[in-house]
């Protein structure tokens, strides 16, 4: 369902952050992608969500053909898609549970259907308490949590986590990974971006090594092995 | 479509109350826009009156020999009155001019008794003539000073007033020259300012209005909440800006009425209170959603 044919995405002769990227990834599949700062992860995602394009070759999602999307076709393609970030991204001058209302807002769904799920997944992320909280008033686990209930509320196919766990503490980031395995075993594709070693061991699942703009290794139930 | 509307509206208003001082500061910088942009307005009537008051004040007259009979002047009034310049003309009699002049003087006794000493009417019969625009008085001047008509006229007032009424065409013509710069200045500064303080309102917001883009919010959710906020902000600096004004109003108008007669700043103001609020909120709500969207295009890239 995801595809990445012949992928290159070069900023300046310099700068190569993607070189001869070729990768397939199945619905439902557990992928990490892993890699030092710099190796062409983020580049990877970005190219995935429409945030860049590709200077060359094809990045494909069921129907859509990314690259060849126009920014107002952007906010469609995004709707299948969970977003999670290093940095949360919450909208700071709306409460948990507007934060997390607003991804099924865009898409415009009924408010009685918003009002029942909503609670239902704050529930599940174990905020039920904090729904009236704002950004500022969270900690950063708790931020991160709401940023996961916002990227699956609306059922998407794909979850993409961007080191989701890059600015927790490690109770905190062994909750968000059970968190998003749960999410995987609900049927959502996730990929997770990461250099937390510890994590990619714990999950044993498909591992994507990158470094240097390009694929050194992908092997289903792997560790994070980085020479 | 009617639900994203009724979110777009909601978000908007409460965007407005949650950044509180940036809506406040906002609004500030509003009023102090329309106020200038109410003053322009002001401006341009206050000059309109002064200078119509002015050229009210302007005419020429046309004294004629005592001999000449009242059908002749007649005569000459009509085909005055069908030149084009010629905007009103006047017949003064010779009686007329006597019962002018004795109410002028009925409080000076030696002017009584030399009138009454005097058996003949001394006073002449006139043409008062207003043209439509006060440079177009020479071209009256020279239609009376015409061959045929000599014998008819004792004299013509232009000749004396002739500078004052060219001094005076320069007056009207530079306040009119003047007032347009300053209006165009002004109302160029005040869109300025307006447009800065709503982009800078924006750039703060600029982090937000990314996260919506990555969450999948179209343009249009996006966009719409500020276009309301926008208008929201039109519509209070619009109220607040006349609320201002009025004390002010009040307080100026009897000082500007001792200079200029004509024009009471009260009447008008209140007179066309509705028709000002329109002004306002067209240029304040016009000015502020044109500054959101054109600022918001940027951030919207993601």
């Amino acid at each position: 369902m995801i595809a990445f044919h012949n992928v290159s995405k070069i900023y300046n002769k310099s700068s190569v952050a993607l070189e001869d990227i070729d990768l397939e990834i199945k619905p439902s599949e557990f992928v990490s992608v892993v890699g030092k700062s710099g190796a062409g992860k983020s580049t990877l995602i970005k190219l995935l969500i429409g945030e860049e394009k590709p200077t060359k070759g094809r990045v494909l999602f069921g129907s859509y053909e990314v690259n060849k999307l126009k920014s107002t076709q952007l906010p469609e393609l995004r709707r299948q898609i969970g977003i999670v970030f290093q940095d949360f991204k919450l909208i700071p001058t709306k409460t948990s549970y507007e934060n997390i209302a607003f991804a099924l807002e865009v898409e415009g769904r009924p408010q009685a259907e918003i009002d029942e799920l909503v609670p239902q997944v704050l529930d599940m992320v174990g905020l039920s308490d904090k729904r009236q909280h704002f950004p500022h008033q969270l900690s950063g686990g708790e931020k991160q949590r709401v940023a996961i209930a916002r990227a699956m509320i609306h059922r998407p196919a794909v979850v993409i986590a961007d080191e989701p766990t890059g600015n927790l503490d490690e109770e905190n980031t062994e909750e968000i990974v059970k968190l998003i395995s749960k999410i995987n075993e609900l049927g959502t594709t996730i990929i997770l971006a990461t250099h937390n070693r510890h994590v990619v061991n714990l999950l044993n699942k498909r591992v994507i090594t990158l470094a240097d703009g390009k694929i050194v290794r992908d092997e289903a139930k792997s560790k994070y092995i980085l020479e | 479509m009617a639900t994203t509307l009724a979110r777009i509206i909601k978000y908007g208003f409460q965007s407005l109350w949650r950044n509180g001082w940036l809506s406040v500061a906002t609004i500030n910088v509003l009023i102090l826009t329309l106020i200038v942009f109410n003053g322009l307005i002001m401006f341009s009537v206050l000059t309109k009156t002064a200078v119509a008051s002015l050229q009210e004040k302007i005419d020429i007259s046309v004294y004629f020999r005592a001999n000449v009979p009242e059908d002749e002047i007649l005569k000459l009034s009509r085909s005055l009155q069908n030149l084009e310049a010629v905007k009103d003309v006047e017949y003064v009699s010779q009686d007329k001019a006597l019962e002018i002049f004795k109410e002028r003087h009925k409080d000076d006794l030696t002017i009584g008794q030399a009138l009454e000493e005097l058996e003949a009417n001394p006073l002449l019969a006139s043409l008062n003539i207003k043209a439509h625009d006060p440079t177009r008085y020479q071209e009256i001047a020279t239609y009376l000073s015409s061959e045929s008509l000599k014998p008819l006229i004792e004299d013509v007032t232009y000749s004396q007033s002739r500078l004052a009424i060219e001094r005076l065409n320069l007056i009207v013509d530079t306040v009119k020259k003047i007032g347009l710069g300053l209006t165009i200045f002004l109302a160029l500064t005040a869109a300025l300012v307006m447009f800065n303080t709503i982009s800078l309102a924006i750039y703060s917001n600029r982090e937000e209005i990314g996260i919506m883009r990555l969450v999948g919010a179209s343009n249009m959710f996006i966009n719409g909440p500020y276009v309301i906020e926008a208008i929201a902000f039109g519509v209070f600096a619009s109220i607040l800006s006349l609320v201002i004004i009025a004390p002010f109003i009040d307080v100026t108008s009897p000082y500007l009425q001792s200079f200029i007669p004509e024009m009471n700043l009260e009447t008008y103001f209140y007179g066309n209170l509705f028709r000002l609020f329109g002004y306002q909120l067209l240029f304040g709500i016009g000015l502020g959603v044109v500054s959101a969207v054109i600022a918001i295009r940027r951030y919207l890239k993601i």
